[in-house]
Parts: structure tokens; sequence; C-alpha cells
């Protein structure tokens, strides 16, 4: 008689749970809040940012199957797919400059910070759900 | 990672407040600095900041360049002092057009925006650090 053996599937993705997305997201979004920082005192410069939130979910939507457009024929051009760009917006100066820069160093300063600390959450998050896994697989 | 474009986007504005902190320096070693015509006096440097597109596949993430480093048109002062080596023939002498007032918030200004830069790189150094001990 053979031994019964059971599959237990582990999907990094479903474990992961939209930590690592995030992650990158909070990589992609301290890059632009460095920009941000670094052209505080340039003639003309807007700053920008991300909304996170909207973003995030534009990435969990992919992760669930994103909608594609069938192609039919081998010569069809690929249409690009939604929610992979991030969308890039303005931020609202609290006041007029004369030079017409709109950073603001002590807003940026602060959603810097604040998404260090976020990106600190995920990193913590991650580390558990690893040693989680870790755990499962050795048997302890 | 894009944590890593943080160390060219941060490398760039450092180095553009360095020039602009050196320009200072210049000024304010030159305030006092005096000439035999108008045309011979020293005129206050000062440093243009231009955006700097790192990567046209990210949007957001911009660097900062010094586009160049333009002299004050203010008018320089004139002195009159007939005693001096350098005085012309009607006895004045061209003392440089830089405003030491303006010169230090300048100053602070530039080592404000340098402090703000590093400060995100070592931000940026400890969150990198922290991806690579990720699950240990």
């Amino acid at each position: 008689m053979q031994p019964r053996v059971t599959i237990m599937p582990i999907s990094f993705e479903r474990a992961f749970s939209l930590h690592d997305d995030a992650l990158l997201l909070r990589g992609r979004r301290a890059a632009i809040l460095a920009s941000n920082i670094a052209n505080a005192d340039t003639p003309g410069y807007k700053a920008r940012d991300i909304d996170f939130g909207a973003t995030l979910a534009a990435a969990a939507q992919q992760a669930r199957g994103p909608l594609r457009l069938a192609g039919t024929h081998r010569e069809h051009i690929a249409a690009p797919q939604r929610g992979g760009a991030i969308d890039l917006k303005y931020r609202f100066p609290l006041h007029p400059s004369l030079d017409g820069n709109s950073v603001d160093a002590h807003v940026e300063q602060a959603q810097f910070a604040e998404n260090a600390l976020l990106m600190q959450t995920s990193f913590t998050f991650l580390n558990g759900k690893i040693s989680g896994l870790v755990k499962a697989l050795k048997g302890e | 990672m894009s944590l890593l474009a943080n160390f060219d986007i941060s490398g760039t504005a450092i180095s553009a407040q360095t020039l602009r902190l050196n320009t200072v320096a210049s000024n304010l070693a030159n305030v006092e600095t005096l000439a035999a015509s108008e045309a011979d006096a020293y005129r206050s440097r000062q440093v243009v900041f231009q955006a700097l597109l790192n990567d046209a596949a990210r949007p957001g993430e911009v660097g900062v360049r010094t586009l160049g480093v333009i002299e004050s048109a203010k008018a320089v002062q004139r002195r009159y002092d007939p005693g001096h080596a350098f005085a012309d023939a009607d006895g004045f002498v061209y003392a440089s057009n830089v405003n030491p007032v303006e010169e230090m918030a300048n100053m602070l200004s530039a080592s404000r925006a340098y402090q703000n830069n590093v400060e995100v790189l070592n931000t940026s150094r400890d969150l990198l650090l922290r991806v690579l001990s990720l699950g240990t």
C-alpha cells in the first residue's frame, strides 16, 4: 500500500498578501519624495507625489487577474495593461513662491519620514510572514 | 529597487548644494575686493539649478543639476579713495556688489538643503539594509 501524500502548496503571493507590492510602491514613493527634497531650490520645479492607496488598490486588482484584450490574430498589437504605471500627481502648494517652485521642504520631510516608517512596518509584517513560512517548511 | 535611485537623486542635490556653498564662500571672501575700473569689479555669483530627469521610464524621479553660474547685475559700489593704489583718474575705486546679509541667508539655506539630502540618504540606507536582512 502506497503511503498517502498530502500536497500542501505554499503560495508566496497569498502569504505575502500585498506587502511585497506595498514595499515596491513605498520604494518608488521614497524616490519621488527624495526628488522633491532634492529640487527644493530649483526654480519652476513642481512637487509630485502618488496616491498610495489608489495605486496599491490598482496593484491588488491586477494581482486578482487583469482584464486583457483578446488577440485573435498573431499580428495584433498587444494592448498595454493598466495598473502597471504609477499615476503621478502634482502637490497642491500651501503658499505661492516667486520662482514657481511648489516644494515645501517640511511637508516633503514629513511625508518622507511617514513613508519610511510605513516601509519599516511592511518589513516587520513580511519578516513575520517569512519566519512563519520557514517554520512551516522545517516542520518544527 | 527604487531606493537605490535615492542615492543618485540625493547625490546630485548634494553636489549642487556644494557648488552653491562654494559660490557663497567666494562671494563672502570677495566682499571687500577692490578694482581699478567698474568692469573689473567683483560681481556676486549665483548658481542656477535645473531639474534633471534621470530615467524617462520613471517620471517622478528627478535629480538636480547646476545649469550655470550667473553674475549679479546689480550696480557695483563706487568709493572715493584717492590715496588707494587702484584709484582711477577721479580718485574712485570700485568695490564688489556682494550683499553679505543675502549671502549669509543663502549659505544657511544651502546648508539646510544639504542636511536634508544627507538625511534622505541615511534613511534610504537604513531601509535598504532592512531589505537585506529580510527573513532572518
